[in-house]
């Protein structure tokens, strides 16, 4: 399995838990609906996965490393294991879409070559090789969120998070983008969807974690997308 | 590469504070050059006015020229003794008939004859040391055959006590505004984090390394350093030669007082101090800001 929680709480000072007891297991190649209303630990769940916080009690596994042992100078090259797109896009508004994806290589230490060669296909990809040279505000938001995408794959990683990535989008932007996610699944890389847009989880029929106030409440486990 | 590159635009992009910090830096290292250039003429003339006959050694009356020259092996050996000088009797009268009986060869020669300053003969003594001018003195006065000592304590110590007054003076001055220069750059660079804290913690969740978040904005305080202090380096130098031949020129009565070093030897030290001043600091400006305010 790719991902594993066991037995994780998160307590942010003097508050009550965000997460209370979580045991969660993803495998390899699975896609994954997160729901839960506002409060209900999805988003903190995410951060726990990128490293941006550390569980208060509890082990988290991501591909096989215990994520309490990676130390602050190995979080960087944890992170370009784990692809993530948010609601609200996060594109450098000064560059263009090709920089933006570019970026990304930039970061890893990707040569120039690399870069001019992978760019466009990833771009191709996600649909969006003609408006390589869009700035952000130029771009519908279902188009920005394809920019954001095709910067969180450009790396390969093994697994993508997606936090509220329709939050900000009209039902045919959400769906497209939905679509997306599902044919990059297909390729093979692990998706976790954090939303609360309960039409789409049901459409989807995917497998279905609910949480509420930081604990599990149902999951449906693998049996939904068999149709059960 | 792209870190440099990075740094450069974040200079641009910050366009106000960088110039205002260039401003400072220039500001800092050209009051640091003024400073610089004035201590180090002043420790020039010092060390001149040093290297001036401080002691003189008067011997006892009748004594052999072995004994002299013994007494002047002991003094040269102090480590304080620069050199010394012997002055023989013909000498001493030589320099105060030119001295004071300008022109008047009859009475010069009549002098000459039987010498008023037969037991003048002394040893001039100069120092490389001028603070231990005083423990010097009353060693030579325990030499046997030494008649009397004469020095000139008052200028040995408003001399060493100015000189260090001024260095004093000088490096508080200089610290104040290494300090402030500080200041400003880290501010210049905690106004860019907060500019792009958005675009900081995409790189971070990228997958970006301390490095190469951090790199540019080293790169930026750096480059605003080494700008800031070339700038007013350059302003110095044109300065420089312009004032000390114009004071040299115009008040000729200090010309005796006032030597100034050549531009060159003063610059040959000032700009690589200036320019490792200007880089240190924007160093240390901006690496304290993004360790504080990077620390994610």
């Amino acid at each position: 399995m790719i991902i594993k929680l066991d037995d994780v709480t998160k307590i942010y000072q003097g508050k009550a838990p965000a997460l209370n007891h979580l045991s969660l297991e993803v495998d390899e190649g699975e896609f994954v609906f997160i729901v839960g209303d506002s409060g209900s630990g999805k988003s903190t769940l995410i951060r726990l996965l990128l490293k941006e916080l550390d569980p208060t009690e509890g082990e988290i596994y991501v591909n096989q490393r215990q994520l309490s042992r990676i130390r602050r100078k190995q979080i960087p090259k944890y992170r370009r294991n784990v692809g993530c797109v948010f609601q609200d896009f996060r594109l450098l508004k000064d560059r263009n879409v090709y920089d933006n994806v570019a970026f990304a290589q930039k970061v890893i230490g990707a040569s120039n070559h690399t870069i001019r060669h992978k760019v466009p296909v990833i771009l191709s990809m996600v649909g969006l090789a003609e408006k390589y040279r869009s700035f952000p505000d130029e771009l519908s938001g279902g188009e920005q969120q394809r920019v954001a995408i095709a910067r969180a794959l450009i790396n390969n990683p093994r697994i993508l998070l997606a936090d509220e990535p329709t939050g900000n989008l009209d039902a045919g932007n959400a769906w497209e983008i939905m679509k997306l996610l599902d044919e990059i699944n297909k390729r093979g890389t692990t998706v976790l969807v954090v939303t609360h847009n309960m039409e789409i989880v049901h459409a989807m029929q995917k497998r279905v974690v609910q949480l509420k106030k930081g604990v599990l409440m149902s999951d449906s486990g693998t049996d939904y997308a068999a149709g059960v | 590469m792209y870190v440099l590159g990075q740094g450069i635009k974040n200079i641009w992009r910050n366009k106000f504070f960088s110039l205002a910090s260039i401003a400072t830096m220039a500001a800092c290292i050209f009051l640091f050059g003024i400073i610089f250039s004035l201590v180090i003429n002043f420790q020039e003339m010092v060390k001149e006015a040093e290297s001036g006959v401080t002691i003189t050694v008067f011997f006892d009356e009748g004594i052999s020229d072995e004994q002299i020259e013994e007494i002047g092996t002991l003094i040269a050996a102090r480590a304080e003794v620069s050199h010394i000088e012997y002055v023989s009797a013909e000498d001493a009268l030589q320099q105060y008939i030119e001295e004071y009986m300008d022109g008047s060869e009859e009475a010069a020669a009549g002098l000459a004859e039987d010498n008023p300053l037969a037991d003048s003969a002394n040893f001039e003594i100069y120092m490389n040391d001028i603070s231990m001018q005083s423990d010097l003195a009353s060693y030579i006065e325990g030499i046997d055959g030494v008649r009397k000592v004469n020095q000139s304590v008052v200028a040995a110590n408003i001399l060493s006590d100015f000189n260090s007054l001024v260095g004093y003076v000088s490096a508080a001055i200089i610290i104040i505004l290494i300090g402030v220069a500080i200041f400003l750059i880290s501010n210049t660079v905690a106004t860019g984090i907060t500019v792009r804290s958005e675009e900081i913690g995409i790189m971070k969740l990228i997958g970006a390394t301390d490095l190469f978040v951090k790199g540019p904005f080293i790169i930026e305080g750096i480059l605003i350093g080494l700008v800031g202090s070339a700038i007013p380096l350059v302003i110095l130098y044109a300065m420089y030669s312009r004032i000390s031949s114009y004071i040299s020129n115009n008040f000729e009565f200090l010309a005796n007082i006032l030597t100034f070093l050549p531009s060159s030897t003063v610059f040959m030290y000032l700009v690589p101090i200036g320019l490792l001043l200007g880089v240190g600091i924007g160093y240390l400006g901006s690496s304290f800001t993004v360790r504080r305010h990077l620390d994610v």
